[in-house]
């Protein structure tokens, strides 16, 4: 695990819900702003999804297999599925709804930390 | 407007009136718990099944719970509904239930559960889940029968 891309996907996905949150608060329907914070938080995941097949295939391995695999891949599904769902409703609720898959992203993100170097259950 | 008119237009509008709006907000969330438990239970029953038996299988239920009170919430219908609210009833007596019997016996849980200690390992979202669920059912009931009234006197004559 890269300590660093997880430190940046935990960041972008917080800073992307806390927008939501925002633009909930403002009454707003989710927008091409918020969707390229989408598009900028998978990119991030999808980097570290990359660099955790490289750094296994390196020979490292995680101190909860099974566990970290269905983390990696709950961290790149929530947000595609969060975006369609959030925008079957063009009103503020779709922006509560992004909101709370990011906020999902960044506890994926740090569950996906404590299985590699097993600190939790 | 008679009274297929009347249908198709709710059906035109498609969306259940549970999962809309706020409503939206609390599928997201139930969705998200019916993911996280489901995998989870998985996960301990087929390979570490013998270590937390009562544990694990309470976690499983919960995550059925969760699964029937995402899809009852996310369509339309009383029929769906009621599902919805029996869902979420299940769900509330048994985080109760379970978090009660955590506590009293912690030496049957040795692992965590989802609804052990009141789901505090889950910063508590499991008994306030099914609160705010049931809440959300009463007033989207009591919005259904008010749009239903007019439509039902224009029947008779």
């Amino acid at each position: 695990m890269i300590d660093g891309l997880a430190a940046a996907s935990i960041a972008c996905a917080l800073v992307a819900g806390a927008a939501c949150l925002l633009q909930t608060w403002r009454d707003r329907a989710v927008g091409v702003g918020l969707l390229a914070a989408a598009g900028v938080v998978e990119a991030v995941l999808l980097a570290q999804v990359i660099s955790a097949i490289v750094i296994v295939a390196g020979g490292s391995h995680a101190d909860q297999p099974t566990n970290f695999v269905l983390y990696l891949v709950a961290s790149v599904v929530a947000l595609p599925v969060g975006v369609w769902w959030s925008l079957g409703d063009r009103s503020r609720w779709g922006s509560g709804v992004l909101g709370v898959a990011f906020l999902a992203v960044a506890i994926i993100v740090v569950r996906l930390g404590q299985v590699w170097e097993n600190t939790g259950g | 407007m008679d009274e297929t008119a009347q249908v198709k237009e709710t059906a035109n509008r498609g969306a259940s009136p549970t999962a809309g709006g706020p409503g939206r907000i609390l599928v997201t969330v139930y969705a998200i718990f019916a993911v996280a438990a489901c995998s989870r239970s998985i996960v301990q029953i087929s390979t570490e099944f013998g270590h937390a038996r009562v544990a694990y299988l309470l976690s499983a239920f919960a995550a059925v719970v969760y699964v029937v009170a995402t899809v009852a919430l996310a369509r339309p219908g009383t029929a769906w509904h009621r599902v919805a609210v029996a869902a979420c009833a299940t769900e509330l007596a048994g985080v109760l239930a379970v978090g009660t019997a955590s506590v009293v016996d912690s030496a049957a849980f040795p692992d965590q559960a989802v609804w052990s200690n009141y789901g505090s390992g889950y910063l508590f979202i499991p008994v306030i889940l099914p609160i705010v669920g049931l809440t959300w059912l009463r007033r989207t009931a009591a919005r259904a029968r008010i749009t239903d009234r007019p439509a039902r006197e224009s029947t008779n004559p």
